[in-house]
């Protein structure tokens, strides 16, 4: 199993540890990811607008460079993921969409490079199943509540991840570690996005949602594959704590993939809502910090 | 038979920029229903919706689009199959190239801007100036 690997901006900062526990779990598990070796910026945003072209150049650029190495492109991040995908499915269909790419940028893609998320990895070439010969460390006692956001799910025409309504994909990993799985309908829910930029309140209350509705169910902690999500969940629920919400730490989930493998030093510094405390009351003394 | 055409500039524009037609909009609300964030919107999707295609130019003057997420709920729930985030961009964006920035990066909150991750701050400004 050989991939490149696109990280995108995030990953090599403000989600470092998304990066540094996916990186990691993938060596356990024999996963051979190869960094790219340049790529750019993906753009964030897909432009929703037909007449906005100069949008797709971006990404374009980036799929272009990933298709030389000729093996799958495995990338995380939700924005990254959505941008690259439906870029992709846009050029597929749409020819003269393609030859101003390429002409523009002086390249030859062909729209046949395949985008991967880690999760379609591990079910799909890796096996779910086979996790469970790599376990070092019991998390069973936990219950977390997948979280999947908008991004990776919509438009699932274009995207193809899961079901936009009902994706599994997290469930099912989840339970592949043995953690109880709270499933609820806010899984899907928008977190706020960029409204974080313009109105805090609209996004506190969009975080004050989908907690209060996880919680409601039971759920301990979330867990999630988008570094936006991470942020707007784990830093409301900072701020909601004044307005007397008890908050749930918010977990990547490659970082519980990490201590599944037993991975020492699998940090959570990013995080506001401290997450050793309920680690240690979980995993007792297995995890180390 | 008489036969009322709807004249509207505003909807040819929308439709250019956005590529979606928006004429089969039955306002059934499945838009409004399932938006996230129509409780702070001056006029909720299906009235936005309406509105376009009523040709009434003030509906650039509310802040709805500003408030479109681009979560794309609405979009996959529509019974019309009508792409309400491209109209949503299309009346951001008709502001946008006028150069009509709806967000100063000199306003936004220090704190978020130092600890927001990249995604947020370029897809933000990406939706919001220009």
């Amino acid at each position: 199993m050989r991939y490149s690997y696109y990280p995108g901006c995030t990953l090599y900062n403000k989600a470092k540890e998304f990066d540094d526990s996916l990186r990691r779990s993938c060596r356990v598990l024999g996963i051979e990811i190869t960094e790219l070796p340049s790529w750019y910026c993906c753009g964030a945003a897909y432009p929703q607008t037909e007449d906005h072209k100069i949008a797709l150049i971006a990404p374009f650029r980036v799929l272009a460079k990933a298709r030389l190495e000729n093996q799958d492109l495995l990338t995380v991040c939700s924005f990254c993921y959505h941008v690259l995908k439906r870029v992709n499915y846009a050029v597929n269909r749409d020819k003269e969409k393609l030859d101003l790419m390429n002409d523009f940028l002086d390249e030859n893609y062909q729209g046949d490079l395949r985008i991967r998320h880690l999760l379609e990895i591990l079910r799909e070439d890796f096996g779910f199943d086979r996790l469970q010969e790599f376990k070092k460390r019991d998390l069973s006692r936990m219950k977390i509540a997948p979280y999947y956001g908008c991004y990776i799910l919509r438009p699932q025409e274009e995207i193809g991840f899961d079901s936009e309504e009902n994706p599994m994909i997290l469930n099912d990993f989840l339970s592949a570690l043995e953690i109880t799985v709270v499933d609820s309908a806010n899984k899907v829910e928008c977190c706020g996005s960029y409204l974080v930029l313009v109105n805090r309140e609209a996004t506190s209350a969009a975080v004050r949602r989908i907690v209060d509705g996880v919680k409601r169910l039971g759920a301990e902690a979330i867990a999630t594959t988008c570094p936006l999500c991470h942020y707007n969940l784990d830093r409301f629920q900072a701020e909601l704590k004044k307005e007397g919400l008890e908050p749930i730490p918010v977990f990547y989930f490659t970082q519980l993939l990490a201590l599944f493998l037993g991975l020492e030093r699998i940090t959570f510094t990013i995080n506001k809502i401290p997450v050793e405390p309920y680690l240690s009351g979980k995993i007792g003394n297995g995890y180390q910090g | 038979m008489l036969r009322l055409k709807v004249w509207s500039p505003l909807k040819d524009r929308v439709v250019e920029i956005a590529g979606e037609d928006l004429l089969s909009c039955y306002q059934c609300g499945r838009c409004s229903a399932s938006c996230p964030f129509a409780p702070y919107m001056e006029l909720i999707p299906n009235m936005v919706m309406r509105a376009i295609q009523l040709g009434l130019e003030e509906v650039l003057k509310v802040n709805s689009p500003w408030f479109c997420a681009t979560c794309l709920t609405c979009k996959v729930r529509c019974p019309r199959g009508i792409r309400i985030p491209e109209v949503m961009e299309a009346l951001r964006e008709i502001q946008l190239r006028e150069k009509k920035d709806y967000l100063n990066p000199l306003t936004v909150d220090k704190d978020l801007l130092v600890d927001c991750p990249p995604i947020g701050v370029i897809s933000g400004f990406y939706k919001y100036s220009k």
